[in-house]
């Protein structure tokens, strides 16, 4: 079972409950009153150079390379009190890339423990053609103690995977686009592109509308109560996205194979190869 | 950004009205439908023979060798489409198929390999913008083509554009024709010399006697295995009985169409095998009685004048290659605008406006190159409109001189103003076996790979070229158009020893203008061997040319026997072309052994077809 203790219903924190629990995503109007009443950690996992030309006000840098550089959960917990994250703090996470590397990093807190993150829904581009405020200051918070409470529920590795393939109820996802998962994939895996449950050319959101997410997953015979793994070619930032769209659509138990593709192959596991058709010579790229 | 209203026109044109059409071609309960059926059938409770009607009843084609895929034909009415239909279809083709587009050479828009499961929201999502896939496949009317120079071709007796619609509207989801013995296709042209109609089942070219609009008919033309150029039914049909011929022709082929032999049900071969004097005489019978037996009712579901736009006085201008802009126009600083301009832009009939093409590789436009492209139509295009043509580019027409330049640097931000859109350097590609079940070669990335070693070698910008054409199928079946090239190739295998080569059969002289001639096949030659070839021949022909001869002249006199010098007949030409066309053993030349696009060894592989054609 799932542990996240996330509020689907409700988009708005709650003000009179203490926890200030998040939904999945985080509202733009919800984080300016957050960050006004100075209850929230934003943080910024963007390039350090970008976080130094500016930022949403408060926010902390958190450039994914960084995470990925000490990405055991003691490190992850090192790095959440370090940003002065404590247990309990709302916290926020945005990008300039679509909302994967973001859903990559609040995946990752949320796996070491921290259950209150969200992703904002917009990203960092579209947050200033709003021509909402921004910082330049490089925010910086005492340090705190985070404790470590690994949810080995959202998290699949490669020998979880290769069991899938023998339990129907399992659902395997690769969230690459279309030819690159016609080219090669884990075997018996669906494909359901990023761009698929991403809004990427709608940037008045990172994801599409749960109730769209929701037919096209229906479709795929996946229903809240299917249990799916998604995975995507290299360190799970679209396999990410993936995961917090399916959790949007009410999927209660998604999993994440974060090492993904990447490693996969580099165990040498079985793949799934489609060399009958020229299908890369239809594309204009 | 420009604002497009009737002001942009110059004042002499004040008049004119740009009807812009709105025509819902969707149903919305078609998409839901749809996801229905893929369910029973996945359940079991549909059989596939019924479900395979279906969905090519709703215009999707299982991909190649891959049953759970589709390729899904957008039909495009006349080939007109607007730019927030552009961007929708880059949405979809992001979401649920490849991040490209392909023009089809039929004014279709494929979205290649997409998830079955998922064919039901892209059908939901054109249906937003009025666009539908239904009966672009399957034993029906096809998508109705118009030439994209309707309405604005100084030649054209008056604009087909309403006709086509009309037709279109009328045939579609009609119970007359959900189940024909095979395919149907309607071309309407502008004039003599653009459109497709002799290679149509129908085919029709507006003309006005004694100032009455009416078309010139053809009947029973079409390419395949076996084409035929179609019969022209009589010397004027007056627009008031176009719907009549139509009908009749229809209810004919329904009525004695060979049902049993699907290689051979296409209505040219009804036309062929019954003769065309006895058929011709059935179509004007029956049309009679279709006149007669159609209610008032019925008729009136014809409604041309719902989309009809008004015409602008005709102006002295032919439609003559650029550069014959005035000076400002054509500058000398960018040797590459002014390479475009040569090879991309027509003047049209009203004066001070041009129609560009926009350049793509056998018709594949990413979903980013077709945002960019909506909104430089929005800005620069009057008609604010953009029309596919069957050379699998596409055509915006109604810009303006002075806004030329700026059009092209918009194109050129995304890759988009590639020149030799109108030139030899255009070669035409079906999917061949990137998608199609039936495909035997890779004719579609050929394709590319000519325009690409065209354009290094600047042949768009030889006027000896321009007028010829490069067309290739990666089967016999004629979706890549190759009998009405210049030099046309169509796929096949060629066995020697123990090893299969992928190679063409190269045909020469084709044309699809009125006076026009089917190709004759010439050689084989092996598909990486297509290019130097091709490159020879032109060599030759700068050698062997008499002084303003173009080079399809050149081509059309030696098929006819009626060569000089060297080259007087295919004999000769094939002869000069050996030492090409050769098939060494696979020891000798292992790379004549594969393929374009892949590094494996070359397996003629196909599958059932569903007539991708
Ligand atoms: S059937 Fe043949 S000609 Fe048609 S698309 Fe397929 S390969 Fe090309």
């Amino acid at each position: 079972m799932c542990r996240l203790k996330v509020k689907l219903e409700d988009k708005n924190v709650d003000d009179s409950n203490n926890d200030n629990l998040l939904s999945i995503i985080c509202t733009i109007d919800t984080l300016r009153t957050l960050i006004k009443k100075k209850l929230v950690r934003v943080v910024d996992v963007r390039k350090a150079e970008d976080y130094q030309q500016e930022h949403i006000p408060t926010a902390v840098s958190l450039p994914l390379a960084v995470l990925l550089e000490k990405d055991t959960p003691e490190g992850v917990v090192d790095i959440l009190e370090s940003l002065g994250i404590s247990d309990k703090m709302p916290t926020v996470i945005y990008d300039d890339t679509f909302g994967a590397l973001a859903a990559r990093v609040a995946w990752t807190f949320q796996y070491v423990g921290h259950t209150n993150t969200a992703l904002l829904e917009v990203t960092f581009s579209h947050w200033k053609n709003l021509g909402l405020e921004t910082d330049k200051n490089i925010n910086t918070f005492p340090k705190t103690q985070h404790s470590l409470n690994i949810n080995y529920d959202i998290h699949a590795d490669a020998p979880y995977v290769e069991m899938v393939k023998e339990q129907p109820n399992k659902i395997l996802v690769d969230s690459r686009e279309r030819l690159n998962f016609l080219t090669e994939h884990i075997p018996g895996a669906k494909n359901i592109p990023y761009t698929m449950v991403g809004s990427i050319n709608n940037s008045s959101s990172i994801l599409r509308k749960p109730e769209e997410i929701k037919r096209f997953i229906y479709n795929r015979g996946i229903t809240s109560d299917s249990e799916v793994i998604t995975y995507c070619g290299s360190v799970g930032t679209l396999s990410g996205l993936t995961y917090y769209a399916l959790k949007l659509a009410g999927v209660k138990n998604v999993k994440l194979y974060s090492k993904s593709f990447r490693e996969w192959k580099s165990l040498g596991k079985p793949k799934e190869e489609f060399k009958d058709a020229n299908y890369w010579d239809l594309s204009a790229e | 950004m420009k604002n497009k209203t009737s002001t942009n026109i110059s004042s002499k044109q004040k008049n004119v009205l740009f009807s812009k059409s709105n025509y819902k071609w969707s149903r919305e309960e078609e998409s839901d439908s749809f996801a229905q059926k893929v369910k029973l059938f996945r359940q079991g409770k549909l059989s596939e023979d019924d479900f395979r009607r279906f969905r090519l009843q709703h215009g999707a084609y299982g991909s190649r060798l891959q049953m759970n895929y589709s390729m899904v034909r957008i039909k495009i009415p006349s080939g007109e489409i607007s730019p927030e239909q552009l961007e929708k279809i880059a949405n979809l083709s992001e979401a649920f198929s490849i991040g490209s587009a392909h023009v089809s050479t039929r004014q279709n828009i494929q979205l290649h390999w997409v998830q079955l499961e998922d064919v039901s929201e892209v059908m939901r999502g054109l249906a937003e913008v009025g666009l539908t896939t239904r009966e672009a496949c399957g034993n029906t009317v096809r998508n109705v083509m118009c030439s994209h120079f309707a309405g604005v071709c100084p030649e054209e007796a008056f604009d087909a554009t309403a006709y086509a619609k009309a037709i279109a509207r009328f045939f579609i989801r009609n119970p007359m024709c959900q189940n024909l013995p095979r395919k149907f296709k309607i071309n309407f042209g502008c004039c003599n010399k653009h459109g497709l109609v002799r290679i149509a089942d129908i085919g029709l070219i507006p003309v006005i006697m004694d100032g009455e609009r009416g078309f010139k008919i053809y009947l029973g033309g079409g390419l395949g295995a076996a084409s035929f150029i179609g019969h022209l039914l009589e010397d004027f049909t007056p627009e008031n009985k176009l719907l009549s011929t139509s009908m009749a022709t229809i209810r004919l082929f329904d009525r004695h169409g060979n049902r049993e032999n699907m290689a051979r049900n296409r209505m040219r071969y009804l036309v062929h095998e019954m003769g065309w004097d006895k058929f011709q005489k059935m179509v004007l019978k029956e049309r009679s009685i279709v006149q007669m037996t159609t209610a008032a009712s019925t008729a009136k579901l014809f409604d041309i004048g719902a989309e009809e736009t008004e015409q602008l006085p005709k102006t002295e201008h032919t439609m003559v290659k650029l550069p014959i802009l005035k000076e400002q126009v054509t500058t000398t600083e960018s040797p590459s605008y002014e390479r475009w301009l040569h090879t991309n832009v027509v003047p049209q009939k009203h004066w001070g406006y041009f129609t560009v093409f926009v350049t793509l590789g056998a018709g594949d436009i990413t979903a980013n190159q077709l945002r960019v492209l909506a909104g430089t139509i929005r800005d620069f295009s009057v008609e604010s409109a953009a029309r596919n043509t069957p050379q699998q580019n596409l055509a915006i027409r109604f810009v303006k001189e002075n806004d030329l330049n700026e059009f092209y640097n918009r194109l050129a931000s995304v890759g988009l103003a590639n020149p030799g859109a109108l030139t030899i350097a255009s070669a035409v590609g079906c999917s061949g076996t990137t998608s199609c079940n039936l495909a035997i070669t890779n004719s579609h990335r050929l394709a590319k790979e000519v325009q690409h070693k065209f354009l290094e070698l600047g042949f768009d910008t030889d006027d000896d070229l321009r007028d010829s054409t490069i067309k290739i199928s990666g089967c016999p079946n004629s979706c890549g158009q190759h009998e009405i090239a210049t030099i046309g190739f169509f796929g096949g295998a060629s066995r020697i020893g123990t090893a299969m080569a992928p190679t063409y059969t190269m045909l020469f002289g084709g044309s699809a203008e009125e006076q026009g001639e089917l190709g004759k096949a010439i050689m084989r030659v092996p598909a990486k061997r297509v290019i130097d070839t091709i490159c020879r021949i032109v060599e030759i022909y700068k050698q062997e040319k008499s002084n303003t001869e173009t080079l399809k002249q050149w081509i059309n006199k030696i098929v006819r026997g009626e060569g000089t010098g060297n080259m007087k007949s295919i004999e000769n030409i094939k002869t000069a072309l050996t030492s090409f066309t050769h098939l060494p053993p696979v020891e000798q030349e292992p790379e004549l052994y594969r393929d374009y696009g892949t590094d494996i060894k070359f397996n003629a592989k196909t599958a059932r077809g569903e007539c991708a054609a």
